[in-house]
């Protein structure tokens, strides 16, 4: 006998369908009927203090587990403290379903209360985004929802599900198949343009494989290292792809661009050849694109055509999920006989590594470096452990001094730049991953924005850490406001003393812990690893003058990359 | 310079805001844009005639676009483009015989006449419009409406033909 559902019911059966273990959100109004069910449901619900952080928490676990990550919130306020999430996925291309209430179907556009046109407002942050007008709908609407979210370029998808309709019954059927005509994403390249890449990679002389967040997207992290090392060929990794291929590989430069190592970002300008795979040559790397890598050539490999030749020129584009695509290049490659041999370009770049080295100093009886910190951190952890970092110089210094060994181990806010976006996507990641150990690197500005979320991890059991690098300052700001506007300090710089960070923590229920002077670094990150039974935050006091070097004054060249304070101060004067 | 691009796209509410929405987002310019059914009930067709030098990246933003099926740029030439458009003209008793003249000239029709003025519609080729409208503008335009434009690509066999008529 056909089964009567309400609305509500086939939504939460629908997410069950799809292997739905956790949503994170908050209920409301409008969704309310959508909570009733959860209660016999074996999906977890955690319950996030604000839909941001919510949202956020949806994208560390994706983020952590490749999985979709899914938001449940009501209308209204609801769904725009929601869009920041949503956006911020849609730029990193992070898979993820948002489900949010709305007013009835017979109040739309009334003003109802708690009304918002979320549809509309969402529509450009989403990758692809539906409002269910009948509850018959739903099992399709979930099914296409999640198929979206998780091929091609992922993103963020939302449903907006009016309250009439959670209430009305229908009859449950399974999701029938996904009928999109216009939707059909690549999958292999073409083999002619496979063929033409490989010809060029050959004749090249100095090239470098710029590696993006693509790669960790499509899980090619094994088909790059046998790719990259069958070449011999060096690579970068961008902010979005650190982990995706191990940092302690020879071949492996690092970070390039604004805030990347020089030999990274200068090994880009000197190349010959981009093979370029899952990135996007976002503002960030390229500096002005007028002087990007000019004498470089383009391959361009993407899932998403419309990344191509979007900012730069590509001499060869190919279409096609990376993972995929690197087999292809591999097979071809396989075909040819004698590789090109890279031994002087790789012992180029070797000597700049030497040369031009990350660098920082910590004087033993002067305040705490916020690297010192990552360092430490690292070396304590083994280097075992999933970093999760806001936006600002704190992002910056452990995406430079953390060495990331595996994929998915590094997480944070890449293309929106979301202040606030560690603490909730580390409480998603450490959902998640739950044996990892997940540290929040975040800086007091991030974390003044969203550290209620430290509550969601007390009360709902999650054991994240957080080191927090107080500095007492919006850094990047003041960092800028420094270099750029002589010093003049505009609303950079925060108290020092409040809020208290340590008891803040223990207010919400972790444990705070705090740290002033180098010789406490190490001990009090041993202290913090060995609970595990709540959330454990420390507070570094670090210090407020340190910036973040090498840097690309926005807009400039990166030829123009200055190594230090004094390099910079010294172009300046020159200038 | 203008291109004209036809959008196939699925007959589902809110494809035109999606459309529109993206154009907005990514900063590109709108000259015109109609939108209608088609033979096929499930889908409709978006004729959008845009404002810009290259059309390669606005054409892979619209199909990235789930509810996207097909986009078509016509090279100029190969496409049967039409616009319509009513015209309002000042035509006291005096003109009113020459600007009737040079409305049957150019296959204007007179819809209605009033005491001090014509109001003519004009269907046909953008051009055609184009010409019309200047010739009006002597005597003067006191209301003008006019459609987006509407396209369809020649049928390669008679493509030589069409384009002697049009």
């Amino acid at each position: 006998m056909p089964e009567q559902l309400t609305g509500a019911q086939a939504l939460i059966r629908s997410l069950e369908y799809e292997g739905v273990e956790v949503v994170f959100g908050m209920p409301g109004g409008a969704i309310l009927k959508a909570y009733d069910p959860i209660l016999e449901s074996p999906i977890r619900h955690v319950l996030a203090r604000h839909e941001q952080g919510a949202g956020h928490m949806a994208s560390g676990y994706a983020h952590a587990t490749g999985r979709v990550g899914v938001a449940l919130v009501t209308s209204g306020p609801a769904a725009t403290n929601l869009l920041t999430a949503l956006q911020d996925a849609y730029m990193d291309s992070v898979p993820m379903v948002a489900i949010t209430g709305q007013v009835a179907t017979t109040s739309i556009g009334n003003d109802a209360f708690q009304e918002a046109h979320t549809w509309g407002m969402s529509m450009p942050a989403t990758k692809h985004n539906s409002l269910i007008t009948s509850a018959d709908e739903i099992p399709d609407a979930v099914r296409e929802a999640f198929h979206l979210a998780s091929t091609g370029r992922k993103g963020p998808v939302l449903i907006d599900v009016p309250k009439d309709v959670l209430v009305d019954t229908m009859t449950w059927h399974r999701p029938g198949e996904i009928n999109l005509p216009g939707y059909k994403p690549a999958v292999k390249g073409h083999p002619r343009q496979v063929k033409a890449a490989v010809d060029l990679i050959e004749q090249s002389q100095h090239p470098v494989l710029y590696v993006g967040g693509g790669v960790g997207a499509a899980g090619a992290g094994e088909e790059l290292k046998r790719y990259a090392e069958m070449l011999n060929v060096p690579m970068v990794t961008t902010l979005m792809a650190r982990g995706i291929f191990p940092d302690s590989h020879a071949l492996n430069l690092g970070m390039p661009g604004m805030h990347g190592n020089y030999t990274a970002t200068i090994a880009m300008q000197r190349s010959d050849l981009l093979i370029t795979i899952g990135a996007r040559f976002d503002d960030r790397i390229t500096g002005d694109l007028k002087y990007f890598a000019p004498d470089a050539k383009v391959i361009h490999v993407d899932v998403d055509p419309a990344e191509i030749s979007k900012n730069r020129f590509a001499d060869i584009p190919i279409v096609g999920d990376a993972k995929a695509v690197i087999e292809q290049l591999i097979v071809e490659t396989e075909k040819r006989g004698s590789l090109a041999n890279r031994d002087a370009w790789l012992a180029t770049l070797h000597d700049w590594q030497t040369t031009y080295p990350l660098e920082y100093d910590q004087d033993p009886d002067g305040p705490i470096q916020q690297q010192y910190v990552i360092e430490e951190l690292h070396r304590i952890t083994g280097g075992d452990a999933t970093i999760v970092a806001g936006v600002g110089q704190h992002q910056m210094w452990a995406s430079q001094f953390w060495g990331f060994e595996e994929p998915r181990r590094w997480i944070n806010s890449g293309g929106l730049g979301t202040m606030g976006y560690a603490i909730p996507a580390a409480i998603g990641a450490k959902v998640g991953t739950p044996d990892e150990v997940v540290f929040a690197i975040d800086g007091d500005g991030c974390f003044q924005m969203t550290g209620s979320e430290l509550i969601t991890a007390s009360v709902e059991n999650i054991p994240i850490k957080v080191a927090l690098l107080n500095n007492a300052s919006l850094g990047m700001v003041k960092q800028w406001q420094t270099l750029f506007y002589d010093g003049r300090l505009s609303q950079t710089e925060l108290s020092p003393t409040v809020p208290n960070f340590a008891l803040f923590a223990e207010a919400c229920g972790a444990v705070g812990l705090r740290a002033d002077r180098p010789d406490q670094v190490a001990g009090v990150i041993e202290e913090a690893l060995a609970i595990n039974d709540r959330p454990v935050l420390i507070e570094f006091t670090c210090d407020p003058e340190a910036m973040v070097f090498p840097m690309v004054p926005a807009g400039g060249s990166n030829d123009d990359i200055a190594l230090s304070r004094e390099d910079f101060m010294s172009r300046e004067e020159i200038a | 310079m203008k291109h004209v691009i036809a959008v196939l796209v699925e007959n589902k509410p809110g494809v035109l805001a999606r459309v529109s929405t993206m154009f907005a987002r990514r900063g590109f310019n709108i000259h015109s844009l109609t939108v209608g059914p088609t033979e096929d009930p499930t889908l409709s067709r978006m004729t959008v005639v845009v404002d810009g030098p290259e059309m390669e990246q606005i054409v892979k933003q619209l199909y990235k676009l789930v509810h996207t099926v097909k986009v078509t740029e016509f090279e100029p030439g190969t496409a049967i483009e039409r616009e319509i458009m009513l015209v309002r003209v000042n035509a006291g008793p005096k003109l009113r015989g020459e600007i009737l003249d040079a409305a049957r000239v150019c296959e204007a029709k007179a819809v209605d006449v009033g005491v001090t003025s014509i109001t003519f519609e004009v269907t046909g080729p953008p051009d055609r419009l184009a010409d019309f409208l200047q010739l009006m503008s002597t005597y003067g335009v006191t209301a003008l409406a006019k459609s987006g434009r509407i396209a369809l690509a020649r049928d390669q066999k008679t493509a030589k033909t069409q384009s002697k008529s049009a």
